[in-house]
């Protein structure tokens, strides 16, 4: 397990570094920021003197290797527009976008298991066919018109919820969450379902997968011959199996959580990282782009990495290190 | 292929579903011909006409606007099958490219081996651990906005797909005796991999295809949504919504609503079209 996981970090590190030095060559060997932020009746040595101030007349390389040893130190740049370091910017974001994905997760869970489950129970019949029609379509509505047409329907035409923003706040271990006041949740609820239906979509195809299995499996013709009753052998036996490969998909949910919540923010104006990227695209506020999608890319292998180990761990038929592990 | 749509027949949805993209892609073809107005030309357009609903007639009194007006004055009805020329050239076009790029790497990688096969599949790996709307969004945020570049970056972060399918239907191929045959006769490697290998590993190659297609459409309609998309001038669904996005308030529900209709049914009908044709090749999973 040891030798296992030091190789994994090794490789984590190693795309970190890969990925990291592509995105700084991109962001920055492309365009002049400076022309963007001075005003537009500066003179050449008032831009020459904003581009020394931001480190911008030293060759790239040079530039890149004063970034990585920042980086190393835990300092991702500062920002060009908010003058603030990036880290902190991004940092301050970070709970409302953490927020929005674990509620769009559970969410997700809430949709998707109960559906799955009677698909597979009845597969092969009408409401099967149904709900997985149903699942289709589910990942066929492009993200954001789903959100503009919930926005739609619940905040300008039927006035129950707002339509964007975040909330009243309350404080949880130090954290600022809208989960604890009434007002929080009215606001979060149509970002979180916008963001969770992609995914309840993919736990009910899974769901359903692993169930129809089980149910013609062995131990469930044993269970009932025994003489359980369905709804135990439902619950108990078909259900447990589905369990695993959840796990699996796991990481891929939280990746599509964190990846289509840069839409939802931007739809539902959602104070989260996603808006502070896409307005850093807009302003191109270069160190916060390179600094947000950085933090995300460790995110992504961080997680990618606990699912790993994980499955080996839920599993043990996979075996550690094996060929093309 | 004969026997896959035989298969296909006993589901009269996916044929429908079949059906219906086959006719977007011929509307969108015929674009210029069946449209009243061309959106794109600002002699064409009347702005007093800005924000008319569906069924109006048009201010010079030469046609109706069947689905209304966008806010410049802009036939909706025209501007989205315009709209669906360019959604169709950005997705078609990146999934072609993916297509050849993924498929090339996927056989070299499944019949030479040995390092090749090292470096191609751990490229794979890693861009299969992100996203691809994130990678799409990221070389977009890079190269700026702009059809050629939203091509690039589609096919940019779908290559991988096609790559993994393609080398793990031909590694099957690979240890079979033909192409020991083939390669005892010392045929040159490119005509095995095209020959031999590539119509042997061909369907879940295009399984891969249909759905990477779906996938791509939504992509370019999200990116082109954040403004990461095509231009202004080359209006694609994604940007028509988001123009329709910003009369939310003001009740003009049908250029929110219509654009969107349109890409829906493009996205959907591939998408259960691909699911069955998946299903049918792949009958252990139906």
């Amino acid at each position: 397990m040891a030798s296992y996981l030091i190789r994994r970090l090794g490789q984590a590190a190693f795309v970190l570094l890969l990925v990291s030095f592509l995105i700084f060559m991109g962001v920055y060997a492309i365009g002049d920021p400076v022309e963007m932020l001075v005003p537009p009746d500066a003179t050449t040595a008032e831009v020459n003197r904003a581009r020394e101030a931001l480190g911008l007349d030293q060759p790239i390389l040079i530039q890149y290797g004063l970034y990585l040893k920042g980086l190393v130190q835990g300092d991702l740049g500062t920002s060009f527009v908010y003058n603030q370091p990036t880290i902190d910017l991004v940092l301050q974001r970070l709970p409302a976008t953490v927020e929005l994905g674990l509620t769009a997760f559970v969410f997700s869970l809430i949709i998707g298991l109960p559906l799955g489950l009677i698909a597979g129970y009845r597969a092969g019949s009408v409401t099967d066919d149904g709900i997985m029609n149903g699942s289709i379509l589910a990942y066929s509505l492009p993200n954001f018109w789903q959100g503009l047409l919930l926005i739609l329907l619940f905040a300008v035409q039927l006035r129950w919820l707002p339509s964007g923003g975040r909330g009243d706040t309350g404080i949880l271990f130090g954290i600022e969450t809208s989960l604890l006041t009434l007002d929080g949740w009215q606001h979060i609820f149509l970002p979180a379902l916008n963001l969770a239906l992609f995914n309840s979509a993919m736990v009910t195809r899974l769901t359903r997968a692993q169930v129809q299995q089980a149910m013609g499996s062995e131990y469930v013709r044993y269970a009932r011959a025994k003489g359980i009753s369905e709804r135990r052998i439902l619950i108990r036996h078909a259900f447990r199996n589905v369990l695993i490969p959840l796990v699996t998909v796991l990481g891929l949910e939280l990746g599509n959580l964190l990846a289509y919540g840069i839409i939802t923010e931007t739809v539902f104006n959602w104070p989260g990282m996603g808006q502070l990227l896409i307005n850093s695209i807009n302003i191109v506020d270069r160190p916060v782009i390179v600094g947000y999608l950085l933090i995300v890319v460790a995110m992504f292998v961080v997680i990618n990495l606990i699912v790993d180990v994980l499955y080996t761990l839920l599993d043990p038929r996979i075996r550690l290190g094996g060929n093309k592990a | 292929m004969k026997r896959i749509f035989g298969a296909l027949k006993a589901y009269p949805f996916a044929l429908f579903c079949l059906a219906v993209f086959a006719l977007l892609v011929v509307l969108a073809l015929l674009a210029p011909w069946i449209t009243p107005q061309n959106p794109y030309d600002n002699a064409a357009v009347d702005f007093f006409d800005a924000s008319l609903p569906p069924g109006t007639e048009a201010g010079t009194g030469e046609f109706i606007y069947l689905l209304g007006t966008d806010a410049l004055g802009r036939d909706l009805y025209s501007a989205i099958l315009y709209g669906l020329r360019i959604t169709l050239l950005v997705a078609g076009s990146a999934s072609l490219i993916a297509l050849c790029v993924g498929v090339l790497a996927g056989l070299v990688a499944a019949y030479a081996g040995g390092w090749a096969d090292t470096i191609i599949m751990r490229l794979v790996d890693i861009k299969l651990g992100f996203p691809t709307i994130l990678v799409a969004l990221t070389v977009m945020a890079v190269v700026g906005t702009g059809l050629g570049n939203l091509i690039f970056a589609l096919a940019f972060a779908q290559w991988p797909y096609y790559a993994r399918t393609t080398r793990s239907a031909a590694l099957v191929e690979v240890s079979q005796e033909y192409i020991e045959a083939a390669r005892s006769l010392e045929l040159p490697p490119w005509r095995i991999l095209m020959r031999h290998l590539l119509p042997n590993s061909i369907s879940p190659i295009l399984v891969v295809l249909t759905l990477q297609l779906a996938h791509a459409v939504a992509i370019e309609a999200s990116l082109s949504f954040l403004g990461l998309g095509t231009s202004i001038e080359e209006p694609s669904l994604g940007l028509l919504i988001a123009n329709g996005s910003r009369e939310i308030l003001s009740g003009h529900t049908w250029q929110l609503i219509w654009p969107g209709v349109a890409l829906v049914l493009l996205i959907f009908s591939v998408n259960v079209f691909g699911d069955r044709f998946r299903r049918v090749l792949n009958p252990k999973e139906a």
